[in-house]
């Protein structure tokens, strides 16, 4: 048996009081597309923020349980967690870009990750933009601002700066709620492209797009995981009735 | 709350349709076989003529799917309810042309003296028609239990192809001045057995629809 990418073991945590994920246990295996679904408040976000520990500096919580990145705990005591979130990074809802031009966006990262050689920073501006399928459109403008370029553009300048300190893992909270149906197609085939390079868990509220994205699907419900399984099986044939109802939009 | 409730609306109203669209196919059979049995050519016409209102339903039928998989993005049961649909129609269109087809060796034979007294014949198609039926039944209650029950049947049906297929073949042997209608019962002999087929293909739609798993019946 080949080791997962992410293996998630017992996980539990806490908002002060408030139980968020109870003892999830999830494998995630490399090159694959894993989407997390599920109603708002069920804990799939923070699922994802854990995985990053993106959750360390909320007041209040807790963490029990591990999350395994090639067998390793990322939330043993010397975990650098600088280190850990260059191997996993993350895409957010709203496209954020820096305030400064498109080349500066994506050199941050290897900047901050000691590259200062102008050539070598060069070859990594141009190697991430095209792998993110937005070279074309900014080549001409790379030493202009970010911000003026459009949403889905200005996501996938976001996706182009992950890639830019060469991490294992994406993940992508709703990366294309804020865009529009052409941009939001451009991303899904982007997901696509990057699945061969990186391993992607992907949070969405759209069905449609976790049935089109995503090789496997979790659906997540107060804070357990429900059902895991192919994403084709899922959208098929799920196992638990409250995932039908959910899928199918029959809710409550 | 109740969410969906157009959605649910427009699923029960294609339910019914194709409900509709079964009986009048039920109706084709029966029709199409008393045509023959009672050599009744202008009963015979209405059964040909009638199967291009099944073809419209059919068409009918097939938009409505199409349209609601455009537009309600259907997944897990509700996407198994519409692909089923869209499935058992093409097996009812197919019936009603057997249907058409019997009533048209019916016109064929006219009324010269048939060349021996219609008794499996019928009998058959009233298997086959009850089988329609029963398929439609298990449709509608999404009853898997119902379906593998009714394909069943089918053995019956099929013995009693066997036994018409014997029977004419050895009046022919005997008499090649039957042949003519002995072949125009011979098609109808199998269509019969054909009908009992699709009604049974219906009820593998209808196992998938309600278990998402495929099962040959029969």
């Amino acid at each position: 048996m080949t080791q997962s990418k992410i293996s998630v073991k017992n996980l539990n945590m806490y908002y002060g009081d408030f139980h968020a994920l109870k003892n999830v246990n999830l494998e995630v295996e490399a090159n694959q597309v894993t989407a997390l679904i599920g109603p708002s408040g069920c804990g799939k976000s923070t699922f994802l923020r854990v995985l990053n520990r993106m959750n360390d500096l909320i007041e209040g919580v807790k963490v029990e349980g591990s999350v395994l990145l090639d067998g390793c705990d990322i939330y043993r005591p010397e975990e650098d967690v600088v280190n850990l979130r260059k191997r996993i990074g993350m895409v957010f809802q709203r496209p954020n870009p820096f305030p400064m031009s498109v080349y500066d966006n994506i050199a941050y990262g290897p900047r901050i990750h000691g590259i200062k050689d102008k050539r070598k920073l060069d070859e990594i501006v141009e190697k991430s933009l095209r792998a993110a399928v937005i070279w074309d459109e900014v080549q001409d403008r790379l030493y202009k601002s970010a911000i003026g370029l459009s949403g889905g553009q200005q996501q996938r300048i976001c996706i182009a700066r992950l890639l830019a300190v060469e991490p294992e893992v994406l993940l992508m909270d709703e990366p294309t709620s804020a865009l529009d149906p052409l941009a939001t197609m451009k991303i899904e085939e982007l997901i696509q492209a990057l699945k061969k390079e990186y391993t992607i868990i992907i949070v969405t509220h759209n069905m449609q797009q976790a049935a089109r994205v995503s090789d496997v699907t979790a659906f997540f419900l107060t804070g357990d995981l429900l059902e895991y399984g192919k994403t084709d099986t899922i959208f098929t044939k799920p196992t638990d009735k409250r995932t039908e109802d959910y899928i199918t939009g029959r809710f409550g | 709350m109740r969410t969906r409730t157009t959605f649910d609306q427009a699923l029960k109203e294609l339910q019914q349709d194709i409900l509709k669209m079964g009986f009048c196919v039920e109706e084709a059979i029966a029709k199409a076989v008393e045509s023959l049995t009672k050599q009744d050519m202008i009963l015979a016409q209405s059964v040909i003529d009638g199967d291009a209102l099944i073809d419209i339903q059919e068409m009918q039928i097939e938009d409505k799917c199409m349209k609601l998989i455009a537009t309600q993005s259907p997944l897990a049961k509700d996407l198994r309810r519409i692909a089923a649909g869209l499935m058992i129609i093409i097996d009812l269109e197919r019936i009603a042309d057997l249907a058409s087809d019997i009533a048209k060796s019916a016109r064929r034979i006219g009324d010269q003296p048939l060349i021996k007294p219609l008794i499996d014949i019928p009998r058959m198609a009233e298997l086959a028609q009850k089988m329609v039926g029963e398929a439609l039944d298990a449709y509608v209650r999404e009853d898997p239990k119902l379906a593998e029950a009714m394909a069943a049947e089918d053995e019956l049906v099929d013995n009693l192809h066997n036994q018409v297929l014997r029977e004419l073949l050895l009046l022919m042997m005997v008499d090649p001045s039957v042949v003519d209608q002995a072949i125009a019962l011979l098609f109808t002999n199998r269509h019969l057995e054909r009908i009992a087929d699709h009604a049974t293909n219906i009820g593998e739609r209808v196992v998938y629809l309600a278990t998402g798993e495929r099962k040959e019946l029969n």
